[in-house]
């Protein structure tokens, strides 16, 4: 399964920030960007990652399974990461997952029948002040999500 | 979350007011131009123009006594000190991945100022004599790191980094790289094995950084805060940093505050500033509870009651004689609504999920914390448990390769130290000694439901 011309791109960009003998350094950037392309990482397209970068497939794996934002199972369309972590939870967080999850019908690892949203619980993203926080797709993220916050959000996501 | 109060102008005073809004792009006053109207780049272009020397720069920060604001609080001009002047490969990283539970300064930091970051790391290249930067931005902040990165090409077109700096001959590039969800990499030697593509599992020290860093080189990391820092310092003077907080306990510092009060955020106060006038500004405690506990500095470090944290002053001393740690500043404040053996559990379960597994004891300890803490919690705690709890934490502590096995261990101790009768409750009644009614009442979320009111 091979990588995009955008994405290879995009890993290119990366790897010229390191210096010329140390190409590994762009893996874990490199794995964000086909994550982006993929939806998530299934072991071609890893293998892809590590034929690019030169480097061993295993040693690929590795990072891909270390970080907790890799995913190497399918998700849904829309994937919630509710902070639970205990700051947050004085503010409500568990309390918005358990929101999340009987709006959803779903549990914390779980995805909607329709494939549209996968449920994770997450730990503290550094924005405790902001609670309940949760991340979209990773890469966005959402603050003060109470109730009426939340109903809003779902809408959103088409 | 916006800053509440500020104080030094070449950090925060830029900095949004609404506590409210979090949405980025209505964000203003980050770029260049405002950084440098508000006296941005001036220090650097001061020690350029003055050709002050290098040796000059750690003597003024070592004056300010700035001591690291990443969590050990180690002195920052004695840590620049120590890297080897003759190496001809040197690097300076900044530690942007705040995830201990309870921070959230370094994200206002890289919203609102990421030119003060830029700003102290070139200075910091210059005293220590590095060619290279970079600047580790944790996974969940992904847009602000690509706000860094913008900061970044603002820098870069401004001549402020790159070859020839300002054309004084300085050479410092600096790059921003993205981590990806491990809280493990926000100690340093994990976090260095991370910017070199590998798993971020710590490593054994000694070699400390400065003498084998990122890819073998000499290597100084500082956290966010630290750098930010560093261009009042040398634009004031590190007198006058040092006379904004205390003897031994420099300058101004950022405090996180989270949980139950009216008002969390972040607040910019004096070294020395005492608790409760924190407290205050935080718009005290919510529905007008009652303070029960404080973790002062972020979740690894111990837990105190109340009557004890309302007698500390914000500062490395006062809260070390009272039993705890100032850590990262995070202030983590818990009203009589909740459950001391409940929010142990949940912090177990976070050095649990987080612990990397090189060392048996930590993987297995802090398996073992969680399972035990996890029991009394449901009912099935034994009369032993306790005693075991302490067993454990001991025997994790000092046995590990990085820090965070006593970071696991220190809130067992300390919750079970000060908050012991309601552990014994729970293992001798099967049931939370507060109310599960009462608890929810402390969560926002839960009372606003309740009450079927928009915010
Ligand atoms: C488990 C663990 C997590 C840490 N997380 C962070 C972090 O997120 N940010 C940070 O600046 N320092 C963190 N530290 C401390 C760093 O190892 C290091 O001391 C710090 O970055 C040095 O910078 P400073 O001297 O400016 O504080 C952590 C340490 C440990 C043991
Ligand atoms: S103490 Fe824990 S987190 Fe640190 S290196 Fe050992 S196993 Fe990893
Ligand atoms: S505890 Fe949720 S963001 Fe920090």
């Amino acid at each position: 399964m091979m990588l995009s011309e955008a994405t290879l791109k995009k890993i290119d960009r990366e790897v010229a920030k390191y210096p010329a003998d140390q190409k590994q350094s762009a893996v874990m950037a490199a794995l964000i960007f086909a994550q982006d392309e993929k939806g998530w990482l299934a072991h071609e397209t890893i293998a892809s990652v590590a034929q690019y970068l030169d480097m061993p497939e295993m040693a690929v794996f590795e990072v891909a399974s270390f970080y907790n934002m890799y995913d190497l199972h399918p998700v849904g369309k829309y994937k919630l990461t509710v902070c639970t972590n205990l700051p947050c939870a004085l503010s409500g967080g568990v309390h918005a997952a358990d929101y999340l999850k009987k709006k959803l019908g779903i549990d914390f690892n779980e995805t909607t029948p329709d494939g549209k949203f996968t449920l994770k619980e997450g730990e503290c993203m550094g924005a405790c002040g902001d609670a309940p926080v949760m991340l979209v797709n990773n890469k966005h993220m959402r603050c003060f999500m109470a109730p009426e916050e939340i109903d809003l959000l779902l809408e959103e996501c088409k | 979350m916006a800053l509440l109060q500020s104080i030094n102008p070449l950090l925060s005073a830029g900095w949004q007011r609404d506590a409210h809004e979090w949405r980025l792009e209505n964000d203003t006053g980050w770029h260049l131009k405002d950084y440098e109207a508000r006296g941005g780049y001036q220090s650097l272009r001061k020690i350029l123009a003055a050709k002050m020397s290098p040796d000059d720069v750690i003597a003024e920060v070592k004056k300010s006594v700035l001591r690291g604001r990443g969590g050990a609080g180690f002195p920052t001009g004695l840590k620049w000190s120590f890297m080897p002047k003759a190496a001809p490969e040197k690097y300076i990283v900044c530690n942007t991945d705040e995830g201990e539970p309870g921070t959230f300064k370094d994200r206002d930091i890289q919203r609102f100022d990421p030119h003060a970051v830029i700003e102290g790391m070139i200075i910091a290249a210059y005293a220590v004599g590095a060619g290279r930067g970079y600047n580790y931005i944790h996974g969940e902040i992904y847009e602000l790191y690509q706000r860094f990165e913008q900061a970044l090409d603002e820098a870069r077109a401004a001549g402020l980094i790159g070859q020839n700096i300002l054309g004084s001959g300085l050479n410092f590039e600096l790059f921003a790289h993205q981590g990806w969800g491990a809280y493990i990499c926000g100690e340093e030697t994990g976090l260095l094995e991370s910017i070199e593509g590998k798993k971020g599992q710590p490593r054994y020290k000694p070699p400390f950084p400065a003498n084998v860093g990122l890819y073998g080189k000499p290597t100084t990391i500082n956290n966010t805060e630290t750098f930010a820092s560093i261009p009042y310092i040398l634009r004031d003077g590190g007198d006058a940093f040092l006379n904004l907080g205390k003897p031994n306990n420099g300058g101004t510092k950022l405090f996180s505050v989270s949980g139950h009060v009216n008002r969390p955020g972040n607040f910019e106060v004096p070294m020395g500033t005492p608790f409760p006038k924190l407290l205050e500004m935080a718009g005290g405690m919510r529905g007008g509870r009652k303070l029960k506990a404080v973790i002062p500095g972020g979740s690894s470090a111990p837990v105190l009651p109340a009557d004890i944290i309302m007698d500390c002053t914000l500062d490395y001393d006062s809260i070390a004689k009272a039993g705890s740690m100032f850590g990262s500043g995070a202030v983590i404040v818990m009203d009589e609504t909740v459950c001391m053996v409940q929010a142990l559990e949940r912090l177990s379960w976070f050095y649990y999920e987080e612990s990397c597994g090189q060392c048996t004891p930590c993987r297995e300890g802090t398996g073992w914390l969680y399972k035990v803490i996890h029991r009394i919690e449901h009912g099935l705690g034994r009369p032993e448990d306790l005693d075991l709890l302490s067993d454990v934490s001991t025997n994790i502590m000092g046995r590990t390769i990085c820090a965070l096995g006593d970071a696991a261990a220190l809130p067992v101790l300390s919750f079970t130290k000060h908050f012991r009768s309601e552990f014994e409750y729970h293992i001798e009644h099967k049931k939370c000694l507060v109310p599960r009614d009462v608890q929810k009442a402390g969560s926002t979320f839960h009372t606003r439901l309740m009450a079927g009111t928009a915010c």
